[in-house]
C-alpha cells in the first residue's frame, strides 16, 4: 500500500511512545547507571567504569548459564520448529475439527508459567507422577530432582508441551493463506506430496516461519518461571539459565552493578542475535 | 490421510495428559496423593475448591489477577489502536526506527526489568497495587498489539477512509463509528494475546506486589511452599486458572491463527 507521508500521525503514536519510554527508558536508565557505578548501600554511588562488565567476561558462572542457555534455545529450536510445521501439515484444512483442534492445542499457551511448571513438576514425580512413574516401570532410572539428565528432559519436554502449539498456530495460518491454484498447478503437473511441501509450502511458509523461530528464540533465552517451579535451576545448578542467575543476582544478592551489568549483556545478546537473524532472512527476500 | 490424522490425535493426547493429570490431582486428598499412584481420584474430593472459594487470599488472588489483567488489556488496546493506524496508513519523520524500537521491546527478558520496575513503580506509588502489574506488562504487550492490530488495518483498503472522508466525516467519526467495526476480529486477536500474556507471566506480577495486590500466580507459589506440600490445594488452584484462558480462547477461536500471520515483520 502506497502510504502518505504525514507528520502529524505523530500525535497518533504519542500515547503509546509516552507508555513505553516511561515502561522502557527509565528501567534502562537505572541499569545502565548500576552497571557503571559501586555502591555500599545508603544510595551512595561512585563511578566505577567498565569494571562490572569485566568482571562479567570472566565470570565462569555467567559463562556456564550462557552456555547451558545457548544448548536449551538450540534444542528446543531444533524439536519445536519441525514438530510445529508437522503437526500443522496434519491438521484439516476445513470443517468442523479445525475449531476443536485449534482450541485445544492453543490450550497450553494460556496456562500460567508457574502452573505449568507445577503440572510437569507433579507429573513428573517419579514414584506418584504419570509420567515418573512410566518411565522407570519401562526400566529406566528417572528422577529429575537428582539425575541432571532427567531434569533436562523434563525440562525439555516441557517447553515442548508448553510452546509447540504456537509454531503449529503460525504455520497453520501461513498453509491455511496459501491459494488453492497453487495445489491444483501441482495436481496438474503430477507432483507428488515431498515436492508440493519443498516447492510450495515450504517457501510460502518462510515469513510465519521467520516469526516462529524469532519468537521462539527470544522466548526460550528468557525462560525462567516455568525451570524455577519445576527444577528451582538444579539439581545443582545444572538446569540455572541466564534468567535464573540474574534474577538471583539483583533479587537475592543485592549486587546491583554485576546484575546491572549482567541485564544489559543478556539484553544485547537477544536483540543481536535477532536481528542477525531477521536481517538474513529478509535479504533472501529480496533478491 | 489417515496416518495424519493419529499423528495429530497422538500430539494432542500429549498435550491434555498433563491437563488430565492436574485435574486428576485436584479431586483427590493429599493423603491419596502423597500414598501412591492411582490415575483417578478414589476418595472423590472437593475440599480444595471448597477451601479455594472459601479463603479470601485465595479467591481474592483471582480477583487481583484479572483484575490487572483486564486494565492491561484494555490500555494497550486503547493505545496502540491509533498507533497502528499510523503506522498502517502514513509515513512520517523515523516511523520504521519506532517500529523497530517497539518491538525491541518484546525481546527484553523481564528479569532485565525487575529490579528497576520495582524501584520505578515505588517511586510513583503505584507498588503493590494492580495498576503497577498492568503498567509493566504493557512493555511488551503494547508492541505486540500495534504489530497485530497494524497487520489488520494493512488489510482494509485505504478507500474506505477516503470514501468516510469525502462523506463528511471527521477522523475520530470516522475512526469510531467506521474503522473499528471493520477491524474488530483484528481487536479481538490483539486482545485475546494481550490478555493471554498478561494472565501467563509471573515474575514481575510477583515481585511488583506483596500483599494487597498479590496475584494468583504469586499466592500458589507461597501456598506450595509454606504448609508442607498441599498437592491437591496446588492443583485445584492450577485448574481454575484454566478457566478464563478457556472462555476467551473459545470467543477467539476462528482468528487466532490469523493474529501472528498477518503481521508483518
Amino acid at each position: 500500500m502506497n502510504k502518505v507521508v504525514n507528520n502529524r500521525a505523530w500525535w497518533l503514536v504519542l500515547p503509546v511512545f509516552a507508555m513505553v519510554l516511561f515502561n522502557a527508558l527509565l528501567p534502562l536508565m537505572t541499569v545502565v547507571n548500576y552497571s557503571l557505578q559501586e555502591t555500599f548501600g545508603n544510595n551512595e554511588f561512585f563511578w566505577s567504569g567498565a569494571i562490572w562488565f569485566e568482571q562479567l567476561l570472566h565470570d565462569d558462572q555467567f559463562h556456564a548459564s550462557l552456555l547451558r542457555q545457548i544448548i536449551f534455545t538450540s534444542i528446543v529450536l531444533v524439536i519445536q520448529i519441525p514438530l510445529g510445521l508437522a503437526i500443522a501439515l496434519c491438521m484439516p484444512r476445513s470443517g468442523p475439527w479445525v475449531s476443536v483442534c485449534l482450541v485445544l492445542l492453543a490450550l497450553p499457551l494460556l496456562v500460567p508459567w508457574n502452573v505449568v511448571g507445577s503440572m510437569w513438576n507433579i507429573m513428573a514425580l517419579p514414584d506418584i507422577g504419570l509420567l515418573g512413574k512410566a518411565i522407570n516401570s519401562l526400566g529406566i532410572p528417572y528422577n529429575y530432582t537428582r539425575q541432571p539428565i532427567s531434569a533436562w528432559f523434563t525440562v525439555v519436554l516441557m517447553d515442548v508441551w508448553h510452546w509447540t502449539s504456537l509454531v503449529v498456530l503460525l504455520c497453520y495460518a501461513g498453509l491455511v493463506a496459501i491459494p488453492d491454484a497453487y495445489y491444483q498447478a501441482a495436481k496438474v503437473d503430477g507432483a507428488k506430496p515431498w515436492a508440493v511441501f519443498r516447492y510450495i509450502q515450504l517457501p510460502k511458509l518462510k515469513h510465519v516461519l521467520t516469526i516462529a523461530i524469532l519468537l521462539r528464540f527470544m522466548d526460550s533465552f528468557m525462560i525462567y518461571t516455568e525451570v524455577i517451579v519445576l527444577t528451582g535451576g538444579g539439581p545443582g545448578s545444572t538446569t540455572k539459565f541466564l534468567s535464573i542467575d540474574l534474577v538471583q543476582k539483583a533479587l537475592g544478592g543485592f549486587d546491583l552493578g554485576p546484575a546491572a551489568a549482567f541485564s544489559i549483556v543478556y539484553f544485547l545478546i537477544i536483540l543481536l542475535v535477532s536481528w542477525l537473524f531477521y536481517t538474513l532472512m529478509m535479504r533472501d527476500e529480496a533478491k | 490421510m489417515r496416518k495424519r490424522y493419529i499423528v495429530l490425535t497422538a500430539y494432542i493426547v500429549f498435550l491434555l495428559l498433563p491437563i488430565y493429570w492436574l485435574i486428576n490431582m485436584s479431586f483427590k486428598t493429599t493423603n491419596e496423593i502423597l500414598g501412591g499412584f492411582s490415575a483417578y481420584p478414589r476418595e472423590f474430593t472437593l475440599d480444595s475448591y471448597r477451601t479455594i472459594f472459601t479463603d479470601p487470599s485465595w479467591y481474592g488472588a483471582y480477583i487481583n489477577s484479572i483484575t490487572y489483567v483486564l486494565i492491561n488489556t484494555v490500555i494497550s488496546i486503547v493505545v496502540a489502536l491509533p498507533a497502528a493506524y499510523a503506522f498502517s496508513r502514513y509515513r512520517f519523520l523515523g516511523d520504521k526506527h519506532l517500529f523497530f524500537w517497539l518491538l525491541s521491546n518484546r525481546m527484553a527478558p523481564p528479569a532485565v526489568f525487575v529490579l528497576p520496575f520495582v524501584n520505578l513503580y515505588s517511586a510513583v506509588g503505584l507498588f503493590d497495587t494492580p495498576w503497577a502489574v498492568a503498567l509493566a506488562h504493557t512493555l511488551f504487550n503494547i508492541p505486540l498489539a500495534v504489530w497485530i492490530l497494524e497487520g489488520f488495518m494493512s488489510g482494509v483498503p485505504k478507500e474506505l477512509d477516503e470514501t468516510a472522508y469525502v462523506d463528511g466525516y471527521s477522523f475520530p467519526a470516522f475512526f469510531i463509528k467506521i474503522f473499528l467495526p471493520t477491524i474488530s476480529a483484528g481487536i479481538g486477536v490483539a486482545a485475546f494475546f494481550c490478555f493471554m500474556f498478561s494472565w501467563v507471566e509471573m515474575l514481575l506480577a510477583k515481585n511488583l506486589t506483596s500483599v494487597s495486590a498479590k496475584p494468583i500466580v504469586a499466592a500458589m507459589t507461597k501456598t506450595a511452599s509454606t504448609s508442607g506440600y498441599e498437592l491437591g490445594l496446588l492443583a485445584a488452584a492450577g485448574v481454575l486458572t484454566l478457566i478464563p484462558g478457556a472462555i476467551v480462547i473459545y470467543f477467539v477461536r476462528n482468528y487466532i491463527a490469523k493474529g501472528f500471520a498477518l503481521g508483518r515483520v
